[in-house]
């Protein structure tokens, strides 16, 4: 068996194992912010667009899910098809704005629309304004099949959704259709004269992307059972951004490994209080100065390195 | 007295006024971001957290040192500038080479830091800073606060100079031929670095300023600049940032329909500016006085 | 001979990965005027914007009026006395055309008074609150070499100053370069235009694939013409 085969042996005992030597909603969180941060990188490490305001699609679906499962009484299951049709959709008119841009104005058009999405959420009857949708209970899974109520058997659900995300992520970069996609990244023009129309791919991964994060975020409302302000605010998509240049932007792993490292730093830090945003913000800067590649990108670069001197 | 559409006129103008003074602090900030962007090409998300130092900057000097509001007006933006200067020295120019997105992440990060310090220090609750010219005067439609209608008037003449600064002036010269071409700019034997370093400097005491005319309004706070840097970048998607004169009209002009937006229509009055970029991004992509790039 | 104002030695210049200039090495005298002549593609802007300092990567050795400029940034170059006209020409657009004239800083005295630099190029006059890229190529071209006039520069490296234009402008671009010539700037030129170069300079430089390969008198120009021709590929 190679190296490979036994990393992969190794992690799959691990992520099973995992939830009786660690805290699973700890776990679960973590699972839903490292699905977030894929579908993030998706868009920004494979199609090279900055989308600063991806927190819109991740807490839109939290709220669209709570209220599929609270006001209309819907199973867990439609409900997170509810988050994740609400995101792509939201993916979709956004995304069609702005693409009309490219570049840095990407990054400020999303930016300004996820703030858009804010104070909607802030008003918006739905959501629960300030205090946001608590209580949302956690009803069994597949008619009854799967009880949820046990945070060990919801952590194998999320898992499954996690695994379920990833490997579409993987699919995505690795069809023919990421293979556009990271050809429009690296030279647009060229990909235009080779006649395909960039907007419309750009388009699909940008509501592909939402959809994903939308499910992500279906998942961590349902997980922890209420639905904030703080998942579609400009603070939340600053993190996310955050999880994938830790990990390493445009790599497979990366992304999960940012969000486990972010999200057990906010751990650990969550005593300090206003000194987490501190600490996030020096990171920011460490890494775009010095470690641009993250901690995969920097640790595949020097596994190559070894391999090709020694 | 008359209503006119069923509001009454104090609340019409009073609105009208408000808006008139919010367009000018996104007049100030937006025209400090154009600036730097076409010299740094770095959209500086720092902006935000620079006009809350300038603020801060002005409610430190009265609290700690009596420092008046008129010589905090001169001080505080040299201070906040001066800061500006260093963090280019030290961490912006290193990026320029890069992608536009870079500069924008490090800057971001830097709010952060800069915000955090400040959370962590003062707290989030704002601090009051008393009115410099306490009063007003009833103009029979309204009652006008003269600090409040200083500050509009103020805040142009702030814009003005600085269009005729960089339209009219040598320096401004320098400024727009070395935005199209820094490499012969400086084959002329001026001194780009340096004038990018100023150029960053001169943006960021620009937002302190906005943030010191800002603080007797506003509480002074921590986070007041977070928010507001996101609906300035809204408005430099909605302006485009080609033309001086461009940004301050959309500024003042953006400003004064949230305001009408808070009379006529109040709950959409946070995201009257988004729906606006929206429009415009269907209609002409480029921004009202962008050209397509 | 008098003495020279600018020694370039075993020049050795990159442009990012890519090696350009292979040990270029030519001399000019005080007021002398000297081309540099050869094919696309021999090094010739290369080997300008390498005594300019333009270059991210250069080696060797610049001396100009026995000062080492290797090394040197290319505004502290510029502020020495050597002005530099591109070969784009490198008019801004946001400038009208008398902006574009003092864009450039006086860095020594004794450079040409505004009035002066119209007196030479009257249409710039004219079109003095014009948007300095709605002049015609000619005009232009002026602006840019006038330009350099005023900075107090006592060495010119043109680039290519007649590319594109019609005959009667090349034909006034020529007159112009004599008149420089006489009133004491040194200039080093670019030309691809051979018959253009050989009626304003007293030397000329040939260059092949990043080296000066030859070097030719003006007295001897009509008997190494053939020479020259091979050289050019013409």
């Amino acid at each position: 068996m190679n190296g490979r085969g036994l990393i992969g042996v190794a992690l799959t005992v691990l992520a099973l194992a995992a939830p009786w030597f660690a805290y699973p909603v700890f776990l679960m969180t973590a699972l839903c912010f490292a699905l977030f941060a894929c579908a993030f990188n998706l868009l920004l490490g494979y199609a090279g667009l900055l989308s600063f305001g991806h927190a819109m699609f991740f807490g839109i679906a939290g709220y669209f899910f709570g209220h599929a499962v609270k006001a209309w009484n819907m199973p867990p299951e439609l409900g997170l098809l509810a988050g994740v049709a609400g995101a792509a959709l939201l993916g979709l008119v956004t995304g069609a704005l702005a693409i009309r841009r490219q570049g840095i104005y990407f990054a400020m058009i999303t930016l300004a629309f996820a703030q858009m999405i804010y104070f909607f959420c802030v008003q918006a009857p739905f959501t629960g304004g300030e205090d946001g949708l608590q209580g949302i209970t956690r009803k069994p899974l597949l008619g009854g099949l799967i009880p949820t109520k046990d945070d060990r058997v919801l952590y194998y659900v999320v898992l499954a959704i996690f695994l379920f995300g990833y490997l579409a992520v993987y699919r995505i970069i690795h069809s023919p259709f990421g293979q556009v996609l990271k050809a429009i990244r690296d030279n647009e023009q060229r990909a235009v004269s080779l006649g395909y129309e960039a907007d419309r791919y750009k388009l699909l991964a940008f509501v592909l992307s939402a959809a994903l994060a939308g499910l992500a975020g279906a998942t961590k409302a349902m997980v922890m059972q209420f639905a904030t302000l703080t998942d579609v605010s400009a603070a939340m998509s600053g993190e996310v951004v955050l999880m994938v240049l830790v990990g390493g932007l445009g790599t497979i792993v990366g992304p999960v490994v940012g969000a486990f490292i972010i999200i057990t730093m906010q751990n650990y830090l969550a005593s300090f209080g206003e000194f987490v945003l501190v600490i996030q913000g020096l990171i920011f800067v460490v890494i775009v100065l010095a470690f641009r590649k993250g901690v995969v990108g920097e640790l595949g670069a020097w596994w190559r390195s070894r391999r090709s001197t020694g | 007295m008359f209503e006119i559409l069923g509001i009454p006129p104090q609340a019409l103008f009073g609105q009208l006024l408000l808006g008139l003074i919010n367009g000018a602090f996104y007049a100030m900030l937006s025209l400090g971001l154009a600036v730097i962007f076409g010299m740094l090409n770095v959209i500086n998300f720092t902006h935000g957290a620079q006009y809350m130092m300038g603020a801060f900057a002005a409610w430190l000097l009265l609290t700690q040192l009596e420092i008046p509001f008129w010589i905090a007006l001169v001080l505080s933006p040299v201070i906040v500038g001066l800061l500006g200067v260093v963090l280019e020295k030290l961490m912006l120019k290193r990026i320029y080479h890069l992608d536009h997105l870079y500069g924008f992440l490090l800057t971001f990060g830097l709010a952060l830091v800069i915000e955090g310090l400040f959370l962590w220090k003062w707290g989030s609750s704002g601090a009051p800073y008393p009115s410099p010219i306490p009063g007003g005067v009833n103009l029979g439609f309204m009652f006008l606060p003269y600090y409040r209608g200083f500050v509009v008037v103020a805040a142009l003449l702030i814009c003005l100079a600085t269009w005729y600064g960089i339209e009219r002036t040598r320096f401004g010269a320098y400024l727009r031929a070395a935005t199209e071409n820094p490499v012969l700019v400086r084959a002329f034997g001026i001194n780009v670095p340096r004038l990018i370093t100023l150029t960053y400097g001169l943006g960021v005491g620009l937002a302190a300023l906005a943030g010191v005319l800002a603080a007797p309004i506003q509480q002074v706070s921590a986070l007041m600049g977070t928010s507001l840097v996101l609906v300035v970048f809204a408005v430099v998607v909605i302006g485009g940032m080609g033309s001086i004169m461009g940004s301050i009209i959309t500024g003042f002009g953006l400003g004064l329909v949230e305001g009408l937006t808070k009379v006529f229509y109040p709950p959409a009055s946070n995201t009257v500016i988004f729906v606006i970029m929206a429009i415009v991004l269907l209609v002409k992509p480029a921004g009202l006085f962008g050209q397509t790039k | 001979m008098v003495e020279n104002i600018l020694q370039v030695a075993g020049l050795q210049g990159w442009y990012g990965e890519s090696h350009v200039l292979h040990g270029v090495g030519l001399e000019i005298g005080r007021g002398e005027l000297v081309t540099l002549l050869g094919r696309n593609g021999a090094g010739k802007t290369t080997t300008l914007k390498s005594i300019m300092g333009i270059l991210e990567k250069r080696l060797g050795s610049v001396r100009f009026e026995n000062r080492e400029t290797v090394g040197l940034p290319s505004d502290q170059i510029a502020r020495l006395g050597i002005a530099y006209c591109p070969e784009e020409r490198g008019i801004f657009s946001s400038l009208d055309v008398e902006e574009n004239l003092l864009l450039p800083p006086v860095v020594r005295p004794g450079g040409m008074s505004l009035a002066d630099i119209y007196g030479l190029f009257p249409n710039l006059q004219e079109r003095r609150r014009s948007q300095g890229t709605k002049l015609s190529g000619g005009e232009q071209q002026m602006l840019s070499i006038g330009r350099t006039l005023r900075t107090g520069a006592s060495l010119l490296l043109l680039d290519e100053p007649t590319e594109g234009l019609a005959p009667v402008v090349v034909q006034r671009i020529g007159e112009v370069i004599r008149q420089l010539k006489a009133r004491g700037f040194t200039i080093l030129l670019v030309e691809q235009n051979f018959r253009f170069a050989a009626t304003v300079a007293d030397r000329h430089y040939v260059m092949e694939d990043g080296r000066v390969v030859d070097m030719v008198v003006a007295a001897d120009v009509a008997q190494s013409a053939a020479k020259i021709q091979a050289y050019l590929g013409v």
